[in-house]
C-alpha cells in the first residue's frame, strides 16, 4: 500500500521555533515518519533557516503564484478585491487585502510573510489561507492536518479546493492564552475550524473538555492524542558540576499569564520562610518579566530568587540538569512538554491540576495553581525528603518509557486511515 | 567683592560584565567588565579629562593665581586612571602642584553609604582622604558627599570629622526663598560652612550649552560673563558645581565648549568686584548670612533633587538592602580583598542604572546605563553579589575552622 500523503499546515518548524508549537509540530512529523507516513510541512516563513530535512518543507515565502499558472485564475475570479465572506472564511474586513497590496502582489507574485506573532498576524493568517487554496488545488495528498488556529484558515482552505479531509490540531486554545479577555477574532477562526474539520486532535482531555464547554464541540469529533518528548539530549545530567550547594527549584516557560509566574513567587517566598538552603529559578522571558522581577525584589528575595531571561538550547539542558525540582504552576496548561523535559533529566515534578500532562502523569504530585500554601508545603515536603522526591521521579520517568513521538504518530495514522477510508 | 566658585566631579565607576549569569555564580569571581572600563576610561580622558586639563592649566599660570578651581575625584575613578590611564593623574598633579587648584573629599568609592552605615561611611571618607593626600600632597578639607546627597544629620557628622566646608546642592526644598550666592551654614554647627550649587547658572554650562533648542543658544563667554555680573551687588559667591565630563564628553569639542571655558576667566574677571575662590578659601572673604535647615535628603540628581535616582522603586530597594546586609560578616573577616570587591559594589551608579523614572530625566538615565534595561541591571548585579555572597559564607566557614583549631592547640 503506499504511504499516506499529508499536507500539513503550521506556523513554526525548527529550527525557527520561538515556543512550543514548532518543537511539538517536530516531534508529531517525525512520529508520523515513522509510522511511514509521507509528510509535507508548510510554514509561513523559515526565515532563511534551512530545514532539518526530515520531510518537505514548504517555505510559504517561496510560492511564487505565477510558478502554478495561478495567479491569473485567482484575480479572474476578482477573490481579492471584493469583500472577502465568499472567501474561504470569515475573517474580519479589516484584514482584507487593499488595492495597493494586490498590486504588490500583481507585480511580485509572492506574498511576503514574516512568520512572526506580531502586529500583522491577523493579515498573515489571512495570505496562509490563500496559500493553502493554492497548494490544495495543485499538490496531491490525501489529507490536510493543520496545528492550531494560525493555519486553520490554510488547511479549511485546502480542504474547500481538494475535497480532501481535515484534522485540525489544538495545543492551546484563546482561553489558556488569554484566560477570560480572550480575543473574539482568534475565537471565532478557532471555532470555525473544529467545526469545519473532519476530526480534531487535543493534545489532553483538559483541552478537550475546553472545546466542548467553551466551543460547542460535539465530544466524539474530538481525539485525544496526548504528546510526547524528543528523547536525545545534549547533555548528561552526570557532565555538570553544580556550583551551588542549596537545592534549586525551578520554573521555566514564558513568563505569562498562562504559566502562573506570580504563583511560583509567592509559593517560593513563603518556602523561604521555612528554610534557607534553597534557591529559586525563573528560567524565560514575556510581558510579566519585568513586573516578577519587581516583585521578587518587593519580597526581598534577591539572595534565593533568580532570573535568567530566555535560554538558548543547551542552557535549557544545563538549567534542567542543575535543578532539584522542576514546579509548572500553569494557570491554564493544555500540555506542557516542559514537565516531560525535566524528568529526562531526573527532576522531579509538581505540576499544576490545570494541564494536561497530569492525565499521562499519575505520579507526579499535582497542586492547583492558585494553592499557594499547599504549593509551598509540597516544595518544602520534597526538598527535605529525598527519597520521597526520587520515588516522585522515577515513578513519573517510567511513565515516560512508554511515551513516544512514534506512537502519537501511530494514533495519528489511525486516525488519518479512518478518515480516508471512510 | 563676588566670588566664582568652581567644582568639577570626576567620576567612572567600575561597571559590571553584562553577561554575568545565574550560571557564574559560584563559579566565576569576574565582576567587571575590564574591556569597558579601560575603553571608556581612555574615551574619556582623550576627548574631555586631559584636554580640559591642559586648558585650566593653561589659564593658571596666565593668570597668575588668580584663576582658581576645585576638583573632586572619586577614589574609584582614580584607580582606573591609574590602572588605564596613568597620564591623567600625572596631569592632575601638575596642576596641584599650582597651589590655585582644591581636592576636595568624597567617599572613596562613591558611595550611599552615609545611608546606610555611618561606619562604613567614616571609613570609605578616611580612604579617599588618605588618597588625595597621598597623590596630592594636601589634606583635603572640604567634603563633598556622592552626588551632592545632602542633610542636617550628614552636616554634623562630616563638622565632627574634622572638615571646615561642605558642599550641597541649592536646591529649593531648602532654600526657599533664599538666594544660593550666599554663604550658609548648617542649621545645627558652629563651624563649617556650607556652600550651595546655583544649579541654574551650573546647568546653563552643564546641560544647556550645546542645546540648540535653547533661546539662549549659542552661549559665549561674554554672555555667560554678563549674567554673573548682573549679579554684583546681590550676591557674594556664585557656586558653579558641575561634572567635568561637561567639558569634551557631555558637550563634544565641536560645540565649543573648550573655547567658552577658555575664554570665561577672562571675562569674568573684567569686573573689578569678580574673584575666583576654592570652596575651602571662601571663608577667607564671606561670612555665613544664615542657617540652612535640610531635614530630608536633598540631592543634585534629576528635578526632585532628591535620592529618587538610586532609591525608591522594588528594585533599587532590595539591591542595596542586600549589598548592605554583608557589611556584618565582612567585618568578621577582615579581608581586604573582599572589603574593596564589596565596596566597588556599593558605587552608586549600580543603583542609578536601576531607576525606572523613565520622564524628563529618563534620557539622562538611558545615556549613562551600560545595560539594556533597569530590570537587566538589577539580575546582574544581585547575581555578582550572590556570588560574593557564596565567597563570604565559604571564608567565614574555613575562619570558623581555623579558630577551633586555635583553641585546641591553645
Amino acid at each position: 500500500m503506499r504511504p499516506i500523503r499529508v499536507l500539513m499546515f503550521g506556523w513554526e518548524f525548527p529550527p525557527f521555533i520561538s515556543g512550543g508549537l514548532g518543537t511539538a509540530c517536530y516531534g508529531i512529523v517525525q512520529g508520523l515518519l515513522k509510522n511511514n507516513i509521507d509528510v509535507t510541512f508548510v510554514v509561513p516563513s523559515m526565515k532563511g533557516l534551512k530545514s532539518n530535512n526530515i520531510c518537505k518543507v514548504i517555505d510559504a515565502n517561496e510560492i511564487s503564484i505565477s510558478d502554478y499558472e495561478l495567479k491569473k485564475r485567482l484575480l479572474a475570479k476578482n477573490i481579492f478585491i471584493r469583500n472577502i465572506s465568499p472567501y474561504i472564511i470569515n475573517l474580519p474586513k479589516r484584514f482584507s487585502i487593499n488595492e495597493e497590496q494586490l498590486e504588490f502582489f500583481r507585480s511580485s507574485g509572492i506574498l511576503a510573510f514574516t512568520g512572526n506573532y506580531g502586529e500583522n498576524l491577523m493579515r498573515e493568517v489571512f495570505y496562509y489561507s490563500i496559500i493553502g487554496r493554492i497548494l490544495g488545488e495543485n499538490k496531491d495528498f490525501d489529507i490536510i492536518h493543520c496545528h492550531d488556529w494560525l493555519s486553520y484558515p490554510a488547511g479549511i482552505a485546502a480542504k474547500q479546493v481538494s475535497g480532501k479531509p481535515l484534522v485540525v490540531h489544538i495545543h492551546a486554545t484563546e482561553f489558556d492564552r488569554s484566560g477570560e479577555n480572550i480575543n473574539h477574532d482568534v475565537y471565532n477562526i478557532e471555532k470555525e475550524g473544529f467545526e469545519k474539520a473532519d476530526k480534531i486532535v487535543a493534545v489532553s482531555y483538559y483541552t478537550k473538555n475546553i472545546l466542548i464547554n467553551r466551543y460547542g464541540i460535539f465530544p466524539d469529533k474530538i481525539k485525544v492524542v496526548h504528546n510526547a518528548v524528543s528523547k536525545e539530549t545534549h547533555i548528561q545530567r552526570f557532565g555538570i558540576k553544580k556550583p551551588l550547594k542549596e537545592k534549586i527549584v525551578l520554573f521555566l516557560g514564558r513568563v505569562t499569564m498562562q504559566k502562573g509566574p506570580e504563583y511560583f513567587i509567592q509559593a517560593a517566598s513563603l518556602v523561604l520562610k521555612k528554610m534557607k538552603n534553597v534557591r529559586f529559578v525563573m528560567a524565560g522571558s514575556g510581558d510579566m518579566l519585568t513586573r516578577m522581577i519587581s516583585y521578587q525584589a518587593f519580597l526581598k528575595m534577591s539572595r534565593n530568587f533568580h532570573f535568567t531571561g530566555f535560554l538558548q538550547d543547551v542552557d535549557v539542558e544545563r538549567m534542567y540538569a542543575v535543578s532539584d525540582l522542576f514546579v509548572m504552576p500553569s494557570v491554564s496548561e493544555p500540555f506542557g512538554i516542559a514537565a516531560f523535559e525535566a524528568l529526562l533529566f531526573d527532576v522531579p515534578v509538581i505540576i499544576s491540576k490545570q494541564s494536561g500532562v497530569s492525565e499521562v502523569l499519575p505520579e507526579a504530585v499535582t497542586v492547583d495553581f492558585w494553592d499557594v500554601y499547599k504549593l509551598a508545603d509540597t516544595i518544602v515536603d520534597l526538598l527535605k525528603h529525598e527519597k520521597k522526591a526520587k520515588s516522585v521521579a522515577l515513578a513519573c520517568k517510567k511513565r515516560l518509557e512508554n511515551i513516544c513521538w512514534e506512537l502519537v504518530g501511530q494514533k495519528l495514522s489511525m486516525i488519518y486511515s479512518e478518515l480516508i477510508g471512510g | 567683592m563676588v566670588g566664582v566658585c568652581f567644582y568639577f566631579q570626576i567620576h567612572q565607576p567600575f561597571r559590571l560584565r553584562e553577561n554575568y549569569s545565574f550560571f557564574d555564580i559560584g563559579v566565576n569571581h569576574f565582576y567587571e567588565d575590564a574591556e569597558k572600563n579601560a575603553m571608556i576610561c581612555r574615551k574619556v580622558s582623550q576627548k574631555s579629562y586631559l584636554p580640559a586639563n591642559r586648558i585650566i592649566l593653561e589659564l593658571i599660570r596666565r593668570f597668575e593665581g588668580k584663576f582658581r578651581v576645585a576638583f573632586s575625584i572619586s577614589g574609584v575613578a582614580l584607580e582606573q586612571f591609574e590602572l588605564y590611564m596613568p597620564e591623567v593623574i600625572s596631569s592632575f598633579q601638575e596642576l596641584a602642584k599650582t597651589g590655585c587648584v582644591e581636592f576636595l573629599c568624597e567617599t572613596y568609592y562613591h558611595s550611599l553609604a552615609f545611608l546606610f552605615s555611618k561606619k562604613e561611611f567614616k571609613e570609605q571618607v578616611l580612604l579617599h582622604k588618605k588618597k588625595i593626600e597621598q597623590l596630592f600632597g594636601k589634606k583635603p578639607v572640604t567634603f563633598r558627599n556622592t552626588e551632592l546627597i545632602y542633610s542636617n544629620e550628614l552636616a554634623s557628622f562630616i563638622e565632627k570629622m574634622g572638615f571646615k566646608t561642605i558642599i550641597a546642592e541649592g536646591a529649593d526644598q531648602i532654600l526657599g526663598w533664599r538666594s544660593p550666592n550666599f554663604l550658609y551654614r548648617p542649621i545645627n554647627s558652629y563651624k563649617i560652612n556650607l556652600l550651595l550649587k546655583n544649579y541654574r547658572l551650573s546647568d546653563d554650562i552643564a546641560f544647556r550649552f550645546s542645546n540648540r533648542e535653547w533661546s539662549e543658544w549659542p552661549l559665549t563667554a561674554e554672555k555667560y560673563s554678563v549674567w554673573l555680573h548682573s549679579l554684583a551687588g546681590q550676591a557674594e559667591i556664585i557656586n558653579l558645581f558641575m561634572d567635568y565630563e561637561t567639558f569634551g564628553e557631555h558637550h563634544w569639542e565641536d560645540t565649543g565648549i573648550f573655547n567658552f571655558l577658555f575664554k570665561l576667566p577672562e571675562e569674568i574677571l573684567k569686573h573689578p568686584d569678580f574673584i575666583f575662590v576654592t570652596p575651602s578659601e571662601v571663608e577667607k572673604y564671606f561670612t555665613p548670612v544664615s542657617k540652612i535647615d535640610a531635614p530630608y535628603y536633598i540631592s543634585w540628581a534629576d528635578l526632585e533633587r532628591d535620592l529618587t535616582a538610586w532609591m525608591g522603586n522594588p528594585i533599587q530597594n532590595e539591591a542595596l538592602r542586600f549589598v548592605y546586609s554583608l557589611e556584618k560578616d565582612l567585618n568578621k573577616l577582615k579581608d581586604p580583598e573582599l572589603y574593596h570587591v564589596w565596596r566597588k559594589l556599593q558605587t552608586s551608579d549600580h543603583f542609578y542604572y536601576m531607576c525606572t523614572k523613565w520622564f524628563s530625566d529618563g534620557d539622562v538615565h538611558k545615556y549613562f546605563n551600560p545595560y539594556k534595561s533597569p530590570f537587566d541591571a538589577y539580575i546582574i548585579y544581585t547575581n555578582v553579589l550572590n556570588d560574593l555572597y557564596e565567597t563570604i559564607k565559604e571564608k567565614l566557614a574555613l575562619k570558623r575552622k581555623k579558630d577551633v583549631r586555635k583553641k585546641i592547640s591553645v
